[in-house]
């Protein structure tokens, strides 16, 4: 298998690079003694690239996201975001974000959470409710538009916090997990939706996942954690093209297969102490 | 069955007991000749509640709104001051002694001594017994309405950059909504209770307390009885109407607010 570098893309709007994490370390103060979360991690994600975060329970996944994110500081390091600041970013509404649990707002209806963040920004009622009506079509729950998510299984409702997510069109999308609690079937459904959705809006993804044929199938490149401290072990660059992507043969792929083994091994195989400060692009 | 047959179903049993419990009140007193200081039946205490209905439903209406006022006030200050207690945790810790404190306190104990304050007169008094009666439920259940925001919530609105105003308006408050409204449901009765008890200690002779003391001082015990029906109404009345609201509050907040 040819090692290729950073997939060819076509100039993005908004720059080369969607995320760039440099150090960043996070250690969390506890009455049970203090735990280091992550350890000097560098990242960089550029525009328009879907990066993986997988490893084990507790190798710090989240709390790199939460970082992006900005909710929550790093002890040392900085992290930019287009450019600017991780709070500059979050306040300009520069990441649309998804959380293992769906969070919806459980007194709005399906429309009304999917249009909160464009409410919430100032879009007019009007366009708001247009961008709705497409999300809602997009994820397949036109019937549902008017349901509380109390009427809808959690599968549907994780279909509706991932419509919410990308209701701003965001040049980054953050999501933590969001496929973790529903069943293989929905799951694979949803992935090739996101796909669909990425292809349409451009944007940059970081996705945290447990799943290595998921991170394989939607990523140009996984990145493996690795606990104790939180730090990344390898990067594996995912050689297929978006466009194989949205196509559901290419799960049976051999090239799809090979890419699986190879985060399988990164996971489970790597060496206990990996080269420090390899190239990781 | 339509909706209307289940609810007559349903309210079929409780009021054939009350029926079954009424006559066999009326013939235990008939039958016994138990004398009217110890238990007037009730055939002379509904024809005194028809004989002097005029009179009963204006002290029904003076200590209805004795209540409402107090129930109004105390509720208000309630959710002001936990709002208040919500962001500043200093005032927080400051406060949660005190309502523990005014919670055991009969409050209308205080009552003899407003009068002497306010006149005895005025009902300003009757008041403030039932705002203080109704601000200590509304303030606990609101206090830990406000506590319930979930953490996926407080992130969302972080990412969204919300301004505190808006996250307020779009999590805190309806989140906290549905247990707002359990305190005043629970405020609701305490208020009546506490305006009419407040009356036995004195001031004008307006309201049901006052001629419950008034009829049971002179002996009139189906009269004083007869009152003690009209005070019954206006329990029943304010627990009724805080109910609904409080099911209408909370049909749409989830089963979360338990
Ligand atoms: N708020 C916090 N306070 C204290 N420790 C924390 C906090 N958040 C995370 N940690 C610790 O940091 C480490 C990394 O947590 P994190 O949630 O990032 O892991 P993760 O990789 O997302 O795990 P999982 O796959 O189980 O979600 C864990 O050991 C966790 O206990
Ligand atoms: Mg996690």
């Amino acid at each position: 298998m040819t090692i290729q570098t950073a997939p060819q893309r076509e100039e993005h709007p908004r720059g080369a690079v969607a995320v760039e994490v440099t150090g960043a370390t996070r250690v969390f103060q506890g009455s049970a003694g203090t735990v280091t979360a992550l350890d000097g991690v560098d990242l960089t994600v550029g525009a328009g690239e879907f990066v993986s975060l997988i490893g084990p329970s507790g190798c710090g996944k989240s709390t790199l996201l939460r970082l992006i994110a900005d909710l929550d500081r790093p002890t040392a390091g900085t992290i930019e975001v287009f450019g600017r600041t991780a709070e500059q970013a979050r306040l300009a509404h520069d990441y649309g974000i998804a959380f293992q649990q769906a969070g919806l707002l459980p007194w709005r209806t399906v429309r009304a959470n999917i249009e909160l963040p464009l409410a919430m920004h100032g879009t007019g009622r009007a366009a708001r409710r247009e961008r709705a009506d497409h999300l809602i079509e997009l994820v397949g729950l036109t019937e549902f538009a008017d349901h509380y998510p109390d009427q809808l299984s959690g599968g549907m409702q994780q279909r509706v916090a991932i419509a919410r997510a990308v209701a701003e069109e965001p040049s980054l999308l953050l999501m933590d997990e969001p496929f973790g609690a529903l069943d293989e079937m929905t799951r694979e459904r949803l992935q090739g939706e996101l796909v669909r959705i990425c292809a349409e809006t451009r944007a940059a993804v970081v996705f945290v996942t447990h799943s290595i044929p998921e991170a394989v199938f939607l990523s140009d490149r996984v990145v493996v954690m690795s606990a104790r401290p939180g730090q990344i072990r390898e990067v594996v660059d995912i050689d297929l093209t978006r466009a194989a992507r949205s196509d559901e043969g290419l799960r049976e792929d051999a090239a799809y297969f090979a890419a699986v083994t190879r985060v399988r091994e990164a996971l489970h195989h790597g060496s206990p102490t990996p080269a420090q400060g390899v190239e990781l692009r | 069955m339509t909706a209307a047959r289940t609810a007559t179903a349903r309210a079929l049993p409780p009021v054939l007991l009350l029926v079954v419990l009424l006559a066999t009140w009326q013939t235990v007193v008939v039958v016994g000749q138990i004398p009217a200081f110890l238990l007037p039946s009730p055939s002379a205490i509904g024809s005194e509640l028809v004989a002097l209905w005029p009179t009963i439903s204006s002290a029904i209406l003076v200590t209805g709104g004795n209540s409402l006022l107090g129930l109004l006030l105390g509720a208000l200050i309630g959710v002001v001051v936990a709002v208040v207690a919500g962001l500043l945790p200093s005032a927080d810790r400051m406060l949660q002694p005190f309502v523990a404190g005014l919670a055991v306190v009969p409050i209308v104990a205080l009552a003899p001594v407003l009068y002497t304050m306010y006149g005895a007169a005025s009902e300003v008094a009757r008041v403030i017994v039932a705002a203080i009666a109704a601000f200590v439920p509304v303030f606990v259940t609101t206090t830990r309405g406000l506590r319930q925001v979930r953490p996926v919530h407080r992130d969302l609105m972080r990412a969204y950059g919300a301004t505190p105003r808006q996250a307020t308006v779009t999590v805190t408050v309806p989140t906290a909504l549905p247990f707002v409204f359990t305190g005043l449901r629970l405020a609701s009765s305490l208020a009546v209770i506490s305006a009419i008890v407040a009356e036995y200690f004195g001031g004008p002779r307006t309201g049901i307390g006052s001629f419950i003391t008034t009829a049971a001082a002179g002996s009139n015990y189906a009269r004083a009885w007869a009152f003690v029906v009209g005070g019954i109404l206006v329990g029943l009345a304010f627990y009724g109407v805080t109910l609904a609201a409080e099911h209408l509050v909370r049909r749409r907040s989830g089963p979360r607010a338990g």
